[in-house]
């Protein structure tokens, strides 16, 4: 069990050090490959969810779909899509997107009706219209829901692009995938401690995120809710 | 690929005591860890409950804790655990589902009104017997809506232990794209969505059976 030297191999291995599987190469990789997977989960589920939240309409199809994709296991669909797909970025890409899309659909929709009611009538009362009242006034209020679905999809993504390493795909989970392949441990272990330090530094950078994202007036009435209660 | 059939049906028919199989390890693979992460989730959310200055760095540490990459963890631990050992997925699988639990269990503890709790006291109960018949049975909705979140979510991570050698059903994903035949993963989708479906509804049966008035209200 020696990590300090498992550590300093991985570390001191001259193909960690510069060409196409560097550490910095591969951290580059898994960034890039995770961020198109997130950008287009959210081009794809943000717009639909504030419509479904605003409207109320189809909130059922919202909880029926995200019970279904919780359940879908990634690495079934990844080697599925490379299968049907064959290897390139793309066939990865996919399984990615159906697994970031959901926590947004469901962030985006319940930040919206999360509103206040009165807070609505209010910005319908003084003349705005229903996309300024939606863009305005409920999408500030909603912005720390939203970023924290964004942040639970980001997570997932960094974690699954490791897994999708298996079916190809380049980033830091070919360091623990060809580690334990090739049963050089120090190369697994580096990697896997690598992708443990992006999901902890992702996980603060939207802890940061949705500090700053909060609008003034909604982050001072937040009270605890047995305040109200007690006699 | 070329003039491989999407699904192989008669191979499904030829393999259903090995799916069986594989699907009962996968079962006790998820499904032991949620309920050890249940039996902890209680005193630790009692505890939590009462002290929410001991709480707040806790909650912090599972929020990480959450976010960790389940083949990394796997990896991490198998100098310790071995490799392809049913510890070494587990212990991580128990983790995950500890930092689902934990806030549901305080959740539902503090849901209790102020009110409800003073009545109790006014009635002469004692802080056991409070426990008890109040404030455990208030938690119970909120603690089956987060062993919901938590049980589907160790099934489908279940199955990445494969890659370390101890995946129940997830072995099906690496057989059949180590075979360039995709009717095992297929059936390896269909029977870890199937659990996972099946956990999810006797979940909700408890809830009916021992909380039948949070039916409806409770998501």
């Amino acid at each position: 069990m020696n990590w300090l030297g498992w550590i300093s191999d991985f570390l001191s291995d001259p193909a960690h050090r510069s060409g196409p599987d560097s550490i910095a190469n591969r951290v580059l990789e898994h960034l890039v490959f995770a961020g198109e997977a997130l950008l287009l989960a959210a081009v794809l589920a943000v717009p639909l969810g504030l419509l479904i939240g605003y409207t109320g309409r189809g909130v059922v199809l919202v909880t029926a779909l995200t019970g279904v994709a919780r359940a879908l296991p990634t690495l079934g669909l990844v080697t599925l899509a490379v299968l049907l797909a064959g290897v390139g970025d793309a066939a990865v890409l996919l399984p990615l997107v159906a697994l970031a899309a959901p926590p947004l659909l469901v962030a985006s929709a319940e930040g919206i009706r999360g509103t206040d009611p009165d807070v609505r009538d209010a910005a319908r009362g003084i003349g705005l219209t229903h996309r300024q009242t939606l863009f305005t006034v409920c999408l500030p209020i909603a912005l720390p829901t939203l970023l924290a679905g964004l942040r639970t999809a980001a997570v997932q993504v960094i974690a699954t692009a490791t897994v999708a390493a298996y079916a190809g795909l380049g980033g830091l989970g070919r360091y623990v995938v060809d580690g334990l392949a090739t049963r050089n441990f120090p190369t697994t272990v580096g990697g896997a401690l690598l992708v443990v330090l992006l999901a902890v530094a992702t996980q603060l950078l939207f802890a940061l995120l949705i500090r700053y994202a909060s609008p003034p007036g909604t982050r001072a009435r937040r009270t605890h809710p047995m305040d109200k209660e007690s006699i | 690929m070329d003039g491989e059939p999407l699904v192989r049906w008669h191979w499904i028919g030829d393999h259903l005591g090995y799916l069986g199989g594989l699907a009962a390890d996968h079962a006790v693979i998820a499904l032991v860890p949620v309920l050890v992460a249940l039996v902890l989730a209680v005193p630790l959310g009692l505890v939590c409950a009462r002290f929410p200055r001991l709480y707040q760095p806790l909650a912090a540490v599972f929020n990480v804790v959450y976010a960790l990459p389940s083949l990394a963890v796997f990896v991490v631990l198998i100098p310790y655990t071995g490799l392809a050992t049913m510890a070494t997925v587990m212990i991580p699988l128990t983790c995950y589902a500890l930092a689902v639990l934990l806030p549901t269990t305080v959740d539902g503890l503090r849901a209790v009104p102020e009110s409800v709790r003073q009545s109790a006291v006014a009635m002469g109960y004692g802080p056991w017997h409070r426990l008890a018949t109040v404030e455990l049975p208030a938690a119970v909705p909120f603690l089956i809506a987060g062993l919901r979140v938590a049980a589907v979510s160790s099934i489908s991570l279940a199955a990445v232990g494969a890659l370390i050698g101890r995946g129940g059903l997830g072995y099906l994903f690496i057989d059949g794209f180590q075979r360039t035949f995709p009717t095992p993963i297929l059936a390896g989708i269909a029977l870890v969505a199937l659990l996972a479906l099946a956990t999810d509804l006797l979940l909700v049966l408890a809830r009916r059976v021992l909380a039948p008035w949070a039916s409806g209200a409770a998501r």
